[in-house]
């Protein structure tokens, strides 16, 4: 790969809805654990919204009005957290790349950084304390660092999934403090946060998808 | 095993349960021409009045949609089940429910209604309707006395809308409106238990497990897990829990006065609720606490989850006065 269209964007994203789909169940036996056990349908129901809007875009849409359809899409099928959260996040991938007509390497470092940073500012988590961010943070970062080191898109991605997945490892072990789990104290402690799970199936699906291009 | 329910396509539960609430209650309610989870009362909204919109949520009818209505809520938007509707059908409900002095938005302490009620807030703001938002913490289990904000909203909903409501429709400027909403929210302390867990249904799994002769007390009204596993216990011995937790936070006075509701969570049947009120009756006369009226039956529920929760409200003139003024709603009526 050397630079994504907008075309190749909505491929991402159709393999994103597909592992989140295949992955559903475990995600929403995961929140069963420490939550309210909806979090597998709600990204369902999210990324479902997602390509069925992709779909019906113009094929000359730029990779901003993609990331934007996403967001609106995501945002007004899910509400819940995710909604905001998601919602907020395509919309900040969408002014990273604002007025690109394709997306290359560092650009897509980028994407992945203002994400996270989107989510962060809507959902006010900061690392430690439970949630998605756990693995977001740390897989930004990672993907920044790959960048800064000439590594190639690929790679950058491999680095992120790697940083999210020992973030979402992470979770296990720490006490919850936002969310819903924080109402359980310690009973949280040993299970893994679906959101921070989630994150990891959603990098893992970029990375393949990117690899298939 | 899937758990057996009577639905059609999961896809679309929400939009065929509107289908049939709308039909159920044609003289209440109606859906927004272009917004079908943006449900309006009929006979709510008038100019000059402050605009009341409850939401969260599916899964916990009557809660919240059948608190729509005359003298209560005037419109509520539709979240999937269990996940807090989207901004756009908060935002719809904010522009029917304005009469242009201001809109209050009332939910339970949740993120992510949080988070979408928000930005619902400042999609309205760029109208120029005045929106206020008052959480609802009532379920005192759920968090420590000293961090009381972070208490999620369960049953005592009904209390703390229905004294909004009466507050709203007798024309009180937006701050009188939003403050006697606080104050309804800090005079309600809910309490409940579950036996057996729900499923969702797009999975048709229970959410959580819970052992044959357990229960857990402190549950979430979302299967969320409570304070405390332990074995089934009688009526008798779950509602002195219940009780001793809430008066002890409560502090009533003798001579005090208090409403009751008594809440099945979806599967526990009326008989044993009353069991519970029976309970409920002996503890407060033996604190000289008298009963100004009691609710018993389905009125926030957790799909078919088997459980009860018992609520509270402490009554002064103020709230009395608004806790009996007269509301029409599709699924409550009072006065």
């Amino acid at each position: 790969m050397t630079e994504l269209t907008a075309a190749d964007l909505r491929t991402i994203f159709q393999a994103i809805g597909d592992a989140i789909e295949a992955d559903k169940s475990r995600l929403s036996e995961l929140d069963g654990v420490i939550g309210d056990a909806d979090h597998g349908v709600t990204m369902s129901i999210g990324f479902t919204a997602v390509n069925e809007a992709l779909a019906k875009l113009d094929a000359s849409a730029d990779p901003t009005t993609v990331f934007n359809t996403a967001a609106k899409s995501f945002l007004n099928a899910v509400g819940a957290s995710s909604g905001p959260l998601y919602g907020t996040a395509f919309m900040r991938a969408g002014a990273a790349v604002k007025g690109k007509p394709t997306v290359d390497r560092d650009a897509l470092a980028d994407c992945i950084q203002a994400m996270a940073k989107g989510m962060q500012d809507r959902g006010k988590a900061e690392r430690g304390e439970k949630t998605m961010m756990d693995a977001w943070l740390p897989a930004a970062d990672a993907a920044q660092e790959a960048k800064a080191r000439g590594d190639d898109a690929v790679a950058c991605l491999e680095a992120a999934v790697a940083a999210a997945e020992a973030g979402a490892e992470a979770t296990k072990a720490m006490l919850a403090t936002k969310g819903r789990a924080s109402r359980l104290g310690e009973r949280a402690i040993g299970h893994m946060d679906p959101g921070a799970a989630s994150a990891v199936t959603i990098l893992k699906a970029i990375t393949a998808a990117v690899r298939g291009l | 095993m899937k758990t057996k329910k009577l639905i059609n396509d999961p896809k679309v539960i929400i939009e065929e349960m509107l289908e049939g609430i709308v039909a159920a209650h044609p003289k209440h309610v109606r859906q927004v021409e272009g917004a079908p989870r943006a449900v309006v009362a009929l006979n709510g909204p008038r100019k000059g009045k402050v605009g009341l919109v409850i939401g969260g949520g599916s899964g916990h009818e009557p809660t919240f949609v059948g608190f729509v209505g005359k003298g209560l809520a005037d419109a509520c938007p539709i979240g999937n089940v269990f996940a807090s509707p989207p901004p756009d059908p908060i935002y719809e409900c904010a522009k029917a429910a304005s009469g242009g002095a201001g809109v209050l938005f009332m939910y339970g302490n949740y993120a992510g209604d949080v988070m979408n009620f928000d930005m619902a807030a400042e999609m309205a703001g760029m109208d120029e309707i005045e929106v206020r938002t008052v959480l609802t913490t009532d379920d005192i289990a759920s968090a420590p006395l000293d961090q009381k904000e972070k208490r999620r909203g369960v049953a005592g909903n009904f209390f703390i809308f229905k004294i909004a409501g009466a507050a709203c429709d007798t024309m009180k400027p937006l701050d009188e409106c939003e403050r006697l909403a606080r104050k309804a929210n800090a005079h309600t302390y809910t309490m409940g238990v579950c036996l057996s867990p729900c499923s969702l249904p797009q999975t048709q799994k229970y959410s959580f497990e819970l052992g044959p002769d357990e229960m857990e007390i402190g549950m979430g009204i979302h299967g969320e897990p409570g304070v405390a596993k332990g074995p089934i216990q009688t009526a008798d011995a779950v509602t002195d829990a219940i009780m001793d937790k809430i008066l002890g936070e409560m502090k009533p006075n003798k001579g005090d006065k208090v409403a009751v509701l008594v809440n099945s969570l979806g599967a526990t049947p009326l008989m044993e609720l009353y069991l519970l009120n029976r309970r409920v009756k002996q503890r407060l006369d033996q604190v000289g606490v008298s009963i100004h009226q009691t609710w018993v039956g389905n009125y926030c529920t957790s799909l078919e989850m088997a459980g009860a929760s018992i609520t509270l409200l402490h009554l002064d003139d103020e709230l009395t006065g608004l806790l009996d003024h007269p509301c029409d709603c599709a699924m409550f009526r009072a006065g």
